[in-house]
């Protein structure tokens, strides 16, 4: 193998915080190297860096040998280095063939770029119809414009940030087999994620980066997903444990709910039925868009339903909006963290208010207790470790991942009979998805009825008693956990391709 | 009441004239609100626009305006150059006042809506200023389309193919805008920016420089149409004299879905119901002034309304700040 690209004492500061220190590592030829790190660790500040969003302080890069420094993502992607991000770089009003146009430098005449359209997306078995418009697209169908995009450039050096965090598993491997196609091509892949197993069967090497310092390296099969996670957070990590629970009385009742969906691009919900119990924890798995955010919604008392279908310990909530819901003890705890869960330009006191007004009484005859809000929001960031200068400060500027400890720690100490959560760790790093799913289970011992929403299955194996499954609107029977393969898993997801196997190695 | 006064061959020209100025306006904020601005100066761009050319137009045309000016205005030339030269410099002081708000929205990340409304008064008050010395002249006369083989077309001619060139400019300016969006790699670039800053940014456009061409584009219509307004349809100087065109031109944008050809359909439209109800109170209808008054502005949002009815197309950044941010 000969090399490709060799970083060399990258360094970047911004204000008050060194991004990346002395980052140095080399990546081969047709190697899929993997980059960890916890949130803010600095990996999306180095791969800006190649790919020519940020310029480096000090230190250098080489790519096949001649010096590289690239000012504009038009010199990195001359140079041959493309990339996918995390957050789609699409236009949602544009059609996948005028999306490609845009990234591409000297893109071919419309009808000649939908012949190529054509053609790589069939070499690499990711069908694509050019003239579609992006916003009618699933997000796996909105990847494959991305790749298809990088694809076309013939590049050198693919990164991929975090690419696999809005896939099924069904569309995860046949995005790792278009991986390991290129990379048999002699493509470099330079990989984040955070699901950790997904490294381990796919990455050759990997480098760690911790505060913006390269920490470690290692080849990642011969490591344990939790030997890794060890190695990114520089600390043994505290795995939930999981208690034997003797479910008590039921506590949330849904029946024969039916709901229509507010959006016109969402899914309505068909009949679903669902008991938990006292001290339970109930997964809710599927792929988002198959009717997560209505069921939130409707849960929530944003979306009212007939008085029947929602029950909170036999009594009918089905008609009452989220503060009558609160009172009666079913908190909700939405997917949107920024905007719906919290207001990004109030302080962590007026947002800990804004649901916590209720039960914790922090309003008295229309007039707000800023004492006793202040009280309940220090307590929030002391008991579940949200690093922030203060409590006055924004939730804005918190990083993702304290913001989720926030939102949560804010509906778990209002000390909720039912609290239902969507994608509780969703972008979150290792550690702090580690102390929100004990928080979660904590929450259950102590008596109270859970229900987390998620794509993550392995989060749900970990934590939940019981899986259930959103396709389509309709939520199977929950299943006792402990008796599910992922293939029993793969099943009742249903409505998937056939004849892709689940390659996923269960944790 | 006699309705046979009411002519249609000069109905039809003179509703032309009347919609040119809203469609000159709208031409160039249909542009900026493409690339995700909105920009609520028009009225103050568009008077900026008209004093200017006024001005430049009446001095080239009587340079004993300016005696300082003298040596340089070639007698010869001046007469046929000045209604060109005063258009061009109503372009630069729309552009002008556009560069204001771009700098101010797009650099020091102020507050569109506020921005654009702060335009608007300071156009005005500006205009007014600069406009002083003005009221009253008469400025020199428009060249029109003249082609004797055309204009005796009987009705077509006279209704169509006699108006000034300023009509046919405008018309060749919403075919230009027209392809250049849908068929050209900058028009995608500049709905791509429009669409979705973000994105736009990551994959390497200058957001923040795109933006700004499209505010000065946006300006220098704007300005155009103002002009036009000073120098053909009026023509002459007064205080104020948009009268509220630069908010039409703003909400044809929307109301026609920002597509080109329906700007067209919307402001000709708009014209004609203008021209017609003028007609009719000049006739004598027994429908109170009032009413007449208010006809254009229901009548274009009724039809745009029911035409707007398919999935709307608002750039989803539309006046959004973009910040840049690592």
């Amino acid at each position: 193998m000969t090399e490709l690209l060799r970083i060399d004492g990258l360094t970047k500061a911004y204000p008050g915080v060194v991004a990346n220190d002395d980052v140095s590592f080399v990546i081969q030829e047709g190697e899929v190297h993997a980059l960890l790190g916890e949130n803010g660790a600095g990996k999306s500040t180095l791969v800006k860096m190649i790919y020519g969003l940020v310029r480096p302080d000090s230190g250098s890069m080489t790519l096949s040998g001649t010096a590289y420094h690239p000012t504009e993502p038009k010199a990195a992607r001359a140079s041959g280095v493309a990339m996918v991000f995390q957050h789609f770089s699409l236009f949602d009003a544009l059609t996948v063939a005028e999306n490609i146009t845009l990234g591409m430098e000297n893109a071919p005449h419309r009808r000649e770029l939908s012949e190529q359209i054509r053609s790589v997306s069939n070499a690499y078995k990711l069908p694509l119809d050019p003239n579609r418009i992006i916003g009618d697209l699933s997000v796996g169908e909105r990847q494959r414009v991305e790749i298809i995009r990088c694809l076309l450039q013939h590049p050198k050096l693919l990164i991929m940030d975090e690419p696999t965090s809005v896939l099924t598993p069904q569309e995860v491997d046949i995005l790792f087999e278009t991986l390991h196609k290129l990379s048999d091509e002699g493509t470099a892949i330079l990989y984040i994620s955070h699901k950790l197993e997904e490294i381990r069967t796919l990455c050759d090497h990997a480098t760690i980066l911790r505060h913006g310092k390269v920490v470690d390296n290692c080849v990642p099969a011969e490591k344990t997903a939790r030997k890794l996670a060890e190695m990114m957070v520089g600390e043994a990590l505290h795995v939930p444990a999981k208690k034997n629970l003797h479910p008590g009385e039921v506590i949330l009742e849904v029946a024969n709910l039916n709901v229509k969906s507010k959006n016109p691009f969402g899914t309505s919900l068909k009949d679903i039925n669902l008991v938990v119990r006292s001290g339970e924890v109930v997964g809710i798995g599927g792929v988002a868009g198959n009717g997560q955010d209505e069921l939130l919604l409707a849960l929530s008392g944003e979306t009212p339903t007939r008085r029947d279908m929602v029950q909170v310990s036999g009594v009918d909530v089905g008609d009452l909006n989220p503060n009558e819901r609160r009172e009666l003890g079913l908190l909700t705890a939405p997917e949107e963290r920024l905007g719906h869960a919290a207001a990004p330009d109030m302080s962590l006191t007026e947002n800990a208010m804004l649901t916590g007004n209720v039960r914790q009484k922090l309003s008295n005859g229309g007039f707000l207790r800023w004492a006793s809000a202040r009280g309940f929001a220090r307590a929030i960031v002391q008991q579940f470790d949200v690093r922030t200068p203060g409590i006055g400060n924004s939730a804005r500027s918190l990083s993702g991942g304290n913001l989720q400890k926030f939102v949560i720690g804010r509906e778990v100490l209002q000390n909720p009979r039912v609290l239902v959560v969507n994608q509780p760790t969703w972008g979150v790093d290792a550690a702090a998805a580690a102390a929100i799913r004990q928080a979660l289970m904590n929450l259950a011992e102590e008596g109270a009825a859970v229900v987390i929403v998620s794509q993550d299955l392995d989060e749900l194996l970990e934590v939940s008693d019981r899986l259930a499954i959103l396709n389509e609107g309709h939520l199977t029977h929950p299943e006792e956990t402990a008796e599910l393969s992922m293939d029993d898993i793969g099943l009742m997801m249903g409505g998937i391709e056939s004849g892709s196997e689940a390659t996923h190695v269960s944790a | 009441m006699d309705f046979s006064a009411i002519n249609p061959v000069t109905l039809i020209a003179s509703l032309i004239v009347a919609s040119t100025p809203i469609l000159l306006a709208a031409l160039g904020e249909l542009v900026v609100e493409k690339a995700g601005v909105l920009n609520l100066g028009v009225e103050g761009m568009m008077i900026t626009g008209a004093i200017f050319g006024f001005a430049i137009s009446v001095t080239v045309a009587n340079p004993s305006l300016a005696p300082g000016l003298q040596p340089w205005l070639d007698p010869w030339m001046s007469p046929w150059m000045a209604p060109w030269l005063g258009m061009i410099g109503a372009a630069i002081g729309g552009a002008f006042m556009a560069f204001l708000f771009g700098l101010l929205t797009q650099y020091f990340l102020s507050n569109q809506v506020a921005t654009g409304l702060a335009l608007t008064l300071f156009g005005l008050g500006l205009s007014a200023l600069l406009g002083q010395g003005y009221v009253g002249l008469k400025p020199p006369s428009f060249p029109k389309l003249d082609i004797p083989a055309l204009t005796e077309i009987p009705y077509i001619g006279p209704m169509l193919l006699n108006h000034d060139y300023m009509v046919y400019v405008s018309l060749l300016l919403v075919l230009a805008v027209w392809y250049f969006l849908k068929f050209t790699r900058g028009g995608l670039v500049l709905r791509a920016v429009g669409e979705n800053h973000d994105a736009a940014h990551a994959i390497g456009y200058n957001v923040t420089r795109i933006r700004l061409m499209a505010i000065l584009f946006g300006g220098a219509c704007a300005g155009l149409g103002g002009a036009y307004l000073s120098l053909v349809r009026v023509p002459q100087w007064t205080e104020g004299m948009t009268a509220g065109a630069g908010w039409i031109a703003l909400a044809l944008v929307v109301f026609a879905s920002w597509k080109p050809w329906r700007l067209i359909l919307g402001a000709y439209l708009f014209g004609g119901v203008t021209i017609l109800q003028l007609n009719f109170q000049a006739v004598g209808v027994t429908i109170p002034a009032a009413y007449l008054s208010m006809a254009p502005y229901v009548v274009t949002i009724l039809v745009l309304v029911i035409m707007s009815g398919d999935r709307s197309s608002a750039p989803a950044s539309l006046g959004r700040v973009f910040h840049a941010s690592h």
